[in-house]
């Protein structure tokens, strides 16, 4: 008798019949139950909202092809487009030539991209659903679901994915399962940079925000560290004066922190900072100079 | 750089309001962007650029009122010698016709193009937004420079040209002459376009989700100390500008040496024809023929200043940044020394 253990219960999944609890088994079964790990990139969530919001009248959600590129254990999903398609009560309709096309279009710009799987807005998995995974695994050996819940039907997002699998009875019908998969967010450097810079516009009254100029940003750097020490600061503060527990993993972090400050004598430190700011002070006079030279070249031509 | 010319499409539908009389000043004011098109851009370049010359896309939008309203993009394969039946027009009329399927906006509105350290002002630029502006009037380039990116802040420029310069790519005039009748210098060329970001709501939610889901440590390269292999490139790429321009330079130098040189070998000459004729008519010869004096000196070509405008361009781009960029670490170099001075 195998011993289970129930890895994590989601007080969503037992609302939802498609969905299985998660269980803990021995591992040479556990490779086929989890499935890969599916890692986004914010610019196809961004791609799926906007999507969305450009629907056509009456329809409820759309869908979409993703695109990535596959690993051993891991699923990346870097890009997709919209697919048009009906849906009514009885019957599906999806653009298959559409689909085809466009993915013809991005494999001439991005050439190791694949079919990864597909999308559809909303919060469940309708049997036209199943239908459409089907169409998938033809174009793409297990291809992954994935789902976002656009209309915030619980608050949330609830970005979620899915692989299908077999279930049912041997030699009965057999039906399809949808089985989670859980989800990661991948980011590019620059990529990250370029959320920070979007998440700016949360704030702003409507939605907008100009792009910072030099100095600005290095203050705003700055004014975050700042924020952040002063956040370390008072679990300090409370730790010593017993407000809180003090934890151990924490204090050795902090040990850490204060270790990475380097140790320079006074004077070092003196000659580098100097030596850093002559340069940099040099190269400003030389472009002022540069640009003043060509200035005055202009001038002369047109005598 | 190789760049290839894009060739844009005539707009299938007319645009969403523009005035007829807004030719005369600059039609856009204000760029504004998606979420989507600035993540869209940074994916291209990061998958499809590293180590190759630019990435260059199509934008596609509205033009409301006064704003240029980018909403979405997609980029263009690269351009590799292999392909060689590949066309471009056809690539791009077959995406903007599917994505009118799915109600993307599909109006032509400019182009962006990745950039090495800033430079990104050169003949093949020129062409290609002096096309795009000519056939649509408000578009802009979008100038997308990762590097600066990666030090910590997104860096995303619109450049449009200046009308002036429209005339002058009309008339195909690029003389030393033409251009002094325009009076155009090096800093009227393009000119910048201030962008704002827009996000619409759903995406603003999706920027919450992202930021409670993902607890990614904030690195703060913007923080980061270090500059001089930065320094060390830009400045590198100033000195070859600044040595072409000096060629430059030198090439015109020559040319209106010669021109005064020939001027006073006409000079000369057309005194000895003086002289002589009047020596003769003292002897009561018949005086020479005229000549044609310009038939015999014919003038040097003057060199084309259009290249010297782009270098010069060129220049101030680069030490513009170079300027951003050492005020930036002069400031995180007094915050080092406060902090250190704090310490000890």
């Amino acid at each position: 008798m195998v011993a289970v253990r129930p890895l994590g219960i989601d007080s969503e999944a037992s609302s939802d019949p498609l969905q299985i609890k998660l269980y803990e088994l021995p591992a040479a079964a556990q490779m086929s139950v989890y499935g890969p790990v599916v890692k986004i990139h914010p610019v196809v969530l961004a791609s799926i909202g906007d999507s969305y919001e450009r629907r056509n009248e009456g329809a409820s959600r759309v869908i979409g092809t993703l695109l990535g590129t596959i690993d051993k254990h891991s699923v990346e999903v870097t890009n997709c487009f919209s697919v048009p398609h009906n849906e009514s009560e009885d019957e599906v309709a999806v653009d298959m030539e559409f689909a085809k096309n466009m993915y013809d279009l991005h494999k001439r710009v991005s050439p190791s991209e694949v079919i990864v799987g597909w999308y559809a807005t909303g919060f469940e998995i309708t049997e036209h659903s199943v239908l459409i995974h089907e169409y998938y695994s033809r174009e793409a050996t297990n291809p992954i679901h994935l789902t976002m819940d656009t209309a915030l039907q619980s608050g949330k997002m609830n970005i979620r994915a899915y692989v299908s699998a077999q279930m049912g009875v041997p030699g009965k019908t057999v039906g399809v399962m949808f089985t989670p998969l859980s989800v990661k967010y991948k980011y590019y450097d620059t990529e990250r940079i370029g959320v920070d810079l979007l998440q700016r516009t949360r704030d702003a009254p409507n939605t907008t925000n100009g792009l910072t100029s030099d100095l600005c940003q290095v203050g705003g750097a700055a004014g975050r560290v700042q924020d952040m020490l002063a956040t370390v600061l008072t679990y300090i503060e409370d730790v010593l004066s017993g407000k809180q527990m003090a934890d151990n993993s924490v204090g050795r972090y902090l040990m850490d922190l204060v270790n990475k400050v380097p140790k320079i004598t006074a004077e070092d430190f003196e000659t580098m900072l100097n030596s850093n700011i002559n340069d940099l002070l040099m190269v400003t006079y030389l472009s002022n100079l540069t640009q003043a030279q060509i200035a005055l070249n202009e001038k002369i031509v047109v005598l | 750089m190789a760049t290839r010319k894009e060739t844009p499409s005539t707009p299938t539908a007319p645009m969403a309001s523009t005035s007829p009389g807004a030719t005369l000043d600059s039609p856009v004011k204000q760029i504004q962007i998606e979420g989507l098109v600035v993540l869209k851009m940074i994916k291209h370049y990061q998958e499809e650029g590293q180590g190759s010359e630019v990435v260059q896309g199509v934008l596609l939008g509205l033009v409301v009122e006064d704003r240029l309203e980018i909403t979405n993009c997609f980029p263009f394969p690269q351009h590799t010698e292999d392909d060689a039946d590949f066309d471009e027009v056809q690539y791009q009329m077959e995406m903007m016709r599917s994505l009118r399927h799915v109600n993307i906006d599909h109006l032509h509105v400019g182009w962006y193009q990745s950039t090495y350290y800033g430079s990104f002002v050169s003949r093949a630029l020129l062409d290609s937004q002096f096309s795009y502006q000519h056939a649509i009037e408000e578009s802009v380039v979008l100038i997308y420079d990762p590097i600066k990116t990666a030090r910590g802040s997104l860096s995303l420029k619109a450049y449009r040209l200046t009308p002036k310069l429209m005339e002058i790519c009309k008339e195909k005039d690029f003389s030393a002459e033409g251009l002094k009748k325009a009076l155009i210098g090096f800093e009227h060329m393009f000119e910048e376009v201030p962008i704002v970001i827009k996000n619409s709501h759903l995406i603003n939610v999706l920027m919450w989700e992202l930021e409670e889901k993902c607890t990614v440590a904030d690195k703060h390269e913007l923080l980061n100390l270090s500059s001089s292999n930065h320094l060390e490139k830009s400045l590198q790429l100033l000195m070859d500008r600044v040595d072409d321009m000096s060629q430059d330079i030198v090439k015109y130098n020559t040319y209106s040496r010669n021109l005064s040189k020939q001027q006073q070998q006409k000079h000369q000459y057309i005194q000895r024809r003086q002289q002589e004729n009047a020596q003769r008519q003292t002897r009561g010869e018949t005086p020479l023929p005229e000549e044609d004096v310009s038939k015999m000196f014919k003038p040097p070509q003057p060199p084309p200043r259009m290249d010297t405008l782009l270098i010069a361009g060129q220049i101030n781009n680069y030490c513009q940044n170079v300027k951003e960029f050492t005020s930036q670490n002069l400031g995180k170099l007094f915050m080092a020394e406060a902090l250190q001075g704090h310490n000890s």
